[in-house]
């Protein structure tokens, strides 16, 4: 079983006349990492968005953990997108009114197989992660959301990707919002707590600097070669 | 779900707390203003239960019932007490009260009476009138006056207090009886009707105190115009209270009284006697129906009430927009917060019932609140309200019709949430997981 395989994807908006994304092949092996780079506005959030359900794809085009994305209505959808993947944004990733620990802990309360997966005291996973991901002071867990530095946000957002070990993890330029520094902390954790969690990740960015931590690159550009 | 709807709002509790000030301003104001009709019609209703017939000089109806039963305002001029034996044989009369009134006492309204009255009286669906102390009007001296609870417990008033009463029914009056005072010979026990408002005095004593007025030059000393106490007359008063029956007699026979409370052999036969009454020549009467008159006068504040209804729905319709309002202004603040619970596995239509189940919880806690707004507003007003208008609310039990109007309520609750919810369900399917503001 591969984390995720895509194969023959088109998928324009619709008005659009020209496709968005035209992938002929790509494909994730259990708790592989994978970084694609490439400019920005290129179509790598809409590739994230078909992969996860929002959008509309044809049947048989994405499979994540063997389960045909296309073939999914709308509320299959939402449950097949937090029982098998973790998201990581951008910036603004957390409930700004529940604490950093009730964030972590959102996809449990969704999905019976994340709750299953976490573990006999899904708290104490939570904290677990967040103490890896160098958030172990307890006055920063029950901290509310909103009051997290951007770093610690991400981090935050990071566990609750990774919680309940989905089989793939799709994060969305998560690091364009931290500094040089914090950065390479942050995929170095990242990549850590996915291998430690058997899932597949699936990082898209624009910094190639980044490129080292993972097993395998690939040039979106080059990648959607057919697309406009 | 309400847990997380729960934490929501608390997020927003400033905002949220004002939306649910505002339903529970309206709850309170709807149910306080039903309260408040049933508390006047109960009160009313209940002072003027147990009297057939109100007889009195010419007038209009309304204004009888209000100045006999409720002292306010006041009848024509006297009947003479021929008219008063008159009405008092006739075959169809089982008994007749006669009632003087005109004066006050510190604002309270004076009644002139016999010991017949607190017979034959009775108030909220046939209870007699019964002493907290002392002794009913029989078999005291002419001086005797009788309280009810209220002037008793204002001006702290108990058996043997000597009290000078007013000419006129204001509370302020110059115009004091001060030369010819009573004592207080018995304290009514609570009715909550009318009669906790009232002084009762003797036919005798309220004679007395206007012969005085009329001859401003007698004696103050003269022992003809002072009340006396002499056992002899004492007795006599007694004995006349024991022979009530058929044959009637009065300790006092004034010269004229303003009202007669009328109670029938066969009560049937009210539209006859009233005919009557109404036919007779010598003197001009009406005779008045107290439940025709009660109806007259719901028809007359009918209007008024409609209008404090139609006002505090308008109310209630105010605090539902002012809820739509905040639900709908903090949408799109919160569209982040939706994408990332679609992110995490939330349906649009799980978000969809987050933002209904928020509106459910600011309707029932603004319902809860004004009903303790309203128990508040019920216990401090009630002291008030009795006093001046003599009606009391009381905390009573939920009627069917409340529970039906919070019911009500609770649904248009719900109903306006669609209007905020509906816009996020879209919102939420065309956002996706990106929304980048």
């Amino acid at each position: 079983m591969r984390a995720l395989h895509v194969e023959n994807l088109t998928f324009n908006w619709p008005g659009s006349e020209n496709a968005t994304l035209r992938i002929p092949n790509l494909s994730l092996a259990q708790g592989e990492r994978n970084f694609l780079f490439g400019p920005s506005g290129c179509g790598k959030s809409t590739l994230l968005s078909a992969i996860a359900g929002v959008v509309d794809v044809s049947p048989g085009a994405i499979l994540v953990a063997n389960n045909d994305v296309g073939a999914l209505n709308g509320g299959a959808r939402d449950r097949f997108r937090v029982d098998h993947i973790g998201m990581i944004f951008q910036v603004f990733n957390l409930i700004p009114w529940l604490s950093a620990l009730e964030n972590v802990l959102l996809p449990c309360t969704f999905s019976k197989r994340r709750l299953a997966r976490a573990g006999e005291d899904p708290a104490g996973t939570a904290r677990h992660l967040l103490d890896e991901l160098g958030l172990s002071d307890p006055s920063l867990v029950s901290k509310p959301a909103n009051e997290l530095s951007v770093g610690q946000q991400q981090r935050v957002a990071a566990a609750r990707a990774l919680i309940g070990k989905p089989d793939l993890i799709l994060a969305d330029e998560p690091t364009s919002a931290l500094d040089e520094a914090a950065k390479a902390v942050f995929v170095d954790l990242l990549a850590r707590e996915c291998a430690e969690a058997g899932s597949a990740l699936l990082f898209v960015s624009h910094d190639r600097s980044l490129e080292h931590h993972f097993d395998r690159s690939v040039d979106f550009v080059a990648l959607n070669g057919g697309a406009a | 779900m309400l847990v997380f709807s729960l934490r929501s709002l608390w997020n927003r509790r400033f905002v949220a707390g004002l939306t649910v000030l505002a339903i529970s301003l309206s709850v309170a104001l709807i149910l306080g203003v039903e309260r408040l009709r049933d508390g006047a019609r109960d009160s009313f209703a209940n002072s003027a239960s147990g009297i057939d017939l109100i007889v009195a000089p010419r007038g209009n109806s309304v204004q009888i019932l209000m100045a006999t039963v409720f002292g306010v305002g006041g009848t024509g001029t006297g009947m003479t007490w021929d008219s008063f034996e008159w009405l008092e044989d006739r075959p169809e009369v089982a008994w007749a009260v006669p009632i003087q009134m005109g004066d006050n006492h510190r604002g309270y309204p004076v009644i002139g009476t016999d010991a017949s009255y607190f017979e034959h009286f009775r108030h909220s669906g046939g209870q007699l009138l019964s002493l907290a102390a002392g002794t009913i009007l029989t078999g005291d001296g002419a001086d005797a006056a009788v309280v009810g609870a209220e002037v008793a417990v204002r001006f702290d008033y108990a058996p043997g207090a000597v009290i000078v009463n007013a000419h006129g029914s204001g509370e302020v009056s110059f115009d004091l009886h001060d030369d010819a005072p009573f004592t207080i010979s018995g304290v009514l026990a609570p009715t909550g009707t009318a009669v906790d408002r009232m002084v009762f005095v003797t036919l005798e004593g309220f004679d007395a105190l206007h012969a005085e007025e009329d001859a401003p030059a007698a004696d103050p000393l003269d022992p003809a115009a002072m009340p006396t106490d002499d056992h002899e007359d004492h007795d006599d008063h007694e004995d006349h209270g024991e022979h009530e029956g058929t044959e009637v007699k009065h300790s006092h026979e004034p010269d004229r009284i303003n009202a007669v409370y009328v109670g029938l052999v066969d009560r049937t036969n009210v539209l006859g006697l009233q005919r009557a009454i109404n036919e007779r020549s010598s003197d001009a009467f009406s005779a008045v129906l107290p439940a025709v008159a009660l109806a007259e006068l719901w028809g007359i504040t009918g209007t008024a009430e409609r209008a404090m209804r139609l006002m505090a729905w308008a109310v209630a319709l105010a605090g539902m927009i002012g809820m739509v309002v905040m639900l709908s202004a903090t949408l799109d603040t919160r569209r982040r917060e939706f994408a990332i619970l679609r992110s995490v596995g939330a349906t649009p239509t799980r978000i969809f019932a987050l933002i209904v189940a928020e509106a459910a919880i600011l309707t029932a806690a603004g319902l809860i609140i004004g009903l303790v707004l309203l128990t508040v507003a019920t216990f401090v007003t009630d002291p008030i309200l009795s006093a001046r208008f003599g009606l009391r609310l009381g905390l009573n039990v939920f009627g069917a019709r409340e529970l039906a109007t919070l019911f009500v309520i609770f649904w248009a609750g719900l109903l306006a949430s669609l209007i905020p919810a509906v816009r996020v369900y879209r919102m939420t399917l065309a956002d996706g997981l990106s929304v980048r503001l």
